[in-house]
């Protein structure tokens, strides 16, 4: 394999784990707050939320591309608010390679995380309660501790689902080489222009992320946790 | 007065309604609430815990007031400085015995380090003979052994009461008998009011000063004791 066919892999790779690190971060915080909310406080429309956040597993990524491209485009309620307020344009921008892949990625942080929560005993909970621990005392030191793993493995799965997101990114962020290219539309345009060996470097690094990334989730799945 | 409670509480699920309308009042230190299960004993706990808000009423407990819907007070858990003893213990299955009982002891986000140490966990360590299973995990110990660090546990925090659910129902016979007689001790000597749920009636003739019937969410006084051990053993 050539050298110059190597450096734009090594690009596009850096970029997609760049985009995916950062999407994994945002699904993760979000993720854990929402499924908390979702496994432990009741309120109406707790399961249209559920069902609402968990569209972007079942919805095509154009369609959802479409919807970002709305909503945070220059004439959308959030791009226009951004460009005017801090003079930032997401289109075509990695970042929006970020949100893109965050919005597709977040249903498996959430599921996985409020199974996770809907596991811990509400008891000990209570227990931490009555020993005088703050609700965030009890979050941290009983609950948080207790579903690590679930949270943990849904996150993996989320990195994975990231670095292979497509659809929804290219409508937002582009295909611009060394700025918005990753792996996955990388791969797309190699065989596009009939690039055959650049495509088969890239499948091959591309197989090989999600493979370790996949055999790491399933080590952490709660069922080979010893407490269970 | 060492205990007052006067509360109401009406739980609706569907078409059936549940009315918990619990009243005691109590000169002595240990009362013993006897019924079977379904009859609210545990409801009742959980309200004087805080883990359940009544509808209307008043707890009073060693002079404090813990609860009162007219003044508009209700202390969170947090702030009642109460221990309680959950039926099945409630122990937390990540940390080991010395972190178990030095929870309370240590407030904010952390949890006490896997060798904590401090006065009150050596105190409580060795007065249940729990030293050489200090750094076990809870599911590797015995059922008696786990009794006694749910105890330690919630009594390390120095609280103002008791309150336990059922304390002896996880235990096998022999053992039952054995740590009734070592909660009776512990009580006499902490002099801390106390609060047992139980359906068994050899727990009313142990612990019974002052003994409660609970049936349907309501409850009465019971005069004649042997009335119940008759009719139930």
């Amino acid at each position: 394999m050539d050298s110059f066919l190597a450096e734009p892999a090594w690009i596009a790779l850096r970029l997609s784990l760049k985009v995916a690190c950062w999407a994994t971060l945002l699904d993760l915080v979000f993720g854990v707050a929402l499924g908390y909310l979702l496994a432990r406080k009741r309120f109406p429309g707790r399961e249209l939320l559920d069902a609402l956040l968990t569209l972007p597993m079942v919805m095509p990524p154009t369609v959802l591309g479409y919807y970002l491209l709305v909503v945070i485009g220059r004439h959308g309620p959030l791009g226009a608010w951004l460009q005017q307020t801090f003079g930032i344009n997401l289109i075509f921008t990695w970042q929006a390679a970020v949100i893109a892949a965050a919005v597709v990625a977040f249903p498996l942080v959430l599921k996985g995380a409020r199974a996770a929560f809907e596991t811990v005993d509400t008891q000990l909970e209570q227990a931490a309660k009555v020993l005088g621990i703050s609700p965030f005392g009890v979050f941290l030191r009983v609950t948080l501790p207790l579903a690590w793993r679930g949270v943990l493995g849904g996150t993996l799965l989320a990195f994975a689902r990231s670095m292979g997101e497509f659809g929804a990114t290219l409508m937002v962020a582009g295909s611009i080489p060394g700025k918005t290219q990753t792996l996955s539309i990388a791969v797309y345009e190699a065989v596009q222009a009939g690039q055959d060996d650049t495509a088969n470097l890239l499948v091959l690094i591309t197989s090989v992320v999600c493979i370790v990334v996949l055999v790491a989730a399933n080590k952490l799945t709660p069922n080979r946790n010893p407490q269970a | 007065m060492q205990i007052q409670i006067d509360i109401t509480k009406t739980l609706r699920s569907g078409a059936r309604t549940f009315a918990l309308r619990a009243r005691l009042a109590s000169a002595s230190q240990r009362i013993v609430v006897y019924g079977p299960s379904g009859a609210g004993k545990s409801m009742l706990l959980k309200a004087v815990a805080g883990l359940m808000t009544p509808d209307h009423g008043r707890i009073e407990i060693a002079g404090r007031c813990l609860y009162d819907s007219v003044d508009g007070i209700d202390l969170a858990p947090q702030r009642r400085k109460l221990a309680y003893l959950f039926q099945d213990y409630a122990l937390f299955p990540h940390l080991n015995v010395r972190q178990n009982i030095a929870f309370g002891l240590q407030r904010g986000w952390r949890n006490p380090l896997a060798r904590v140490d401090g006065e009150a966990v050596r105190y409580w360590l060795q007065a249940f003979e729990l030293e050489h299973v200090a750094q076990q995990l809870p599911h590797q110990l015995s059922g008696g052994q786990r009794q006694r660090v749910a105890l330690a546990r919630a009594l390390a925090p120095e609280p103002a009461a008791l309150l336990l659910d059922e304390p002896f129902a996880a235990l096998d016979p022999a053992l039952r008998q054995r740590m009734r007689a070592e909660l009776d001790t512990l009580q006499r000597r902490l002099g801390i009011p106390m609060i047992l749920i139980t359906h068994d009636p050899d727990d009313v003739s142990a612990f019974g000063d002052h003994v409660l019937r609970m049936e349907n969410g309501s409850m009465a006084d019971i005069e004649n004791l042997e009335l119940v051990e008759r009719n139930e053993a």
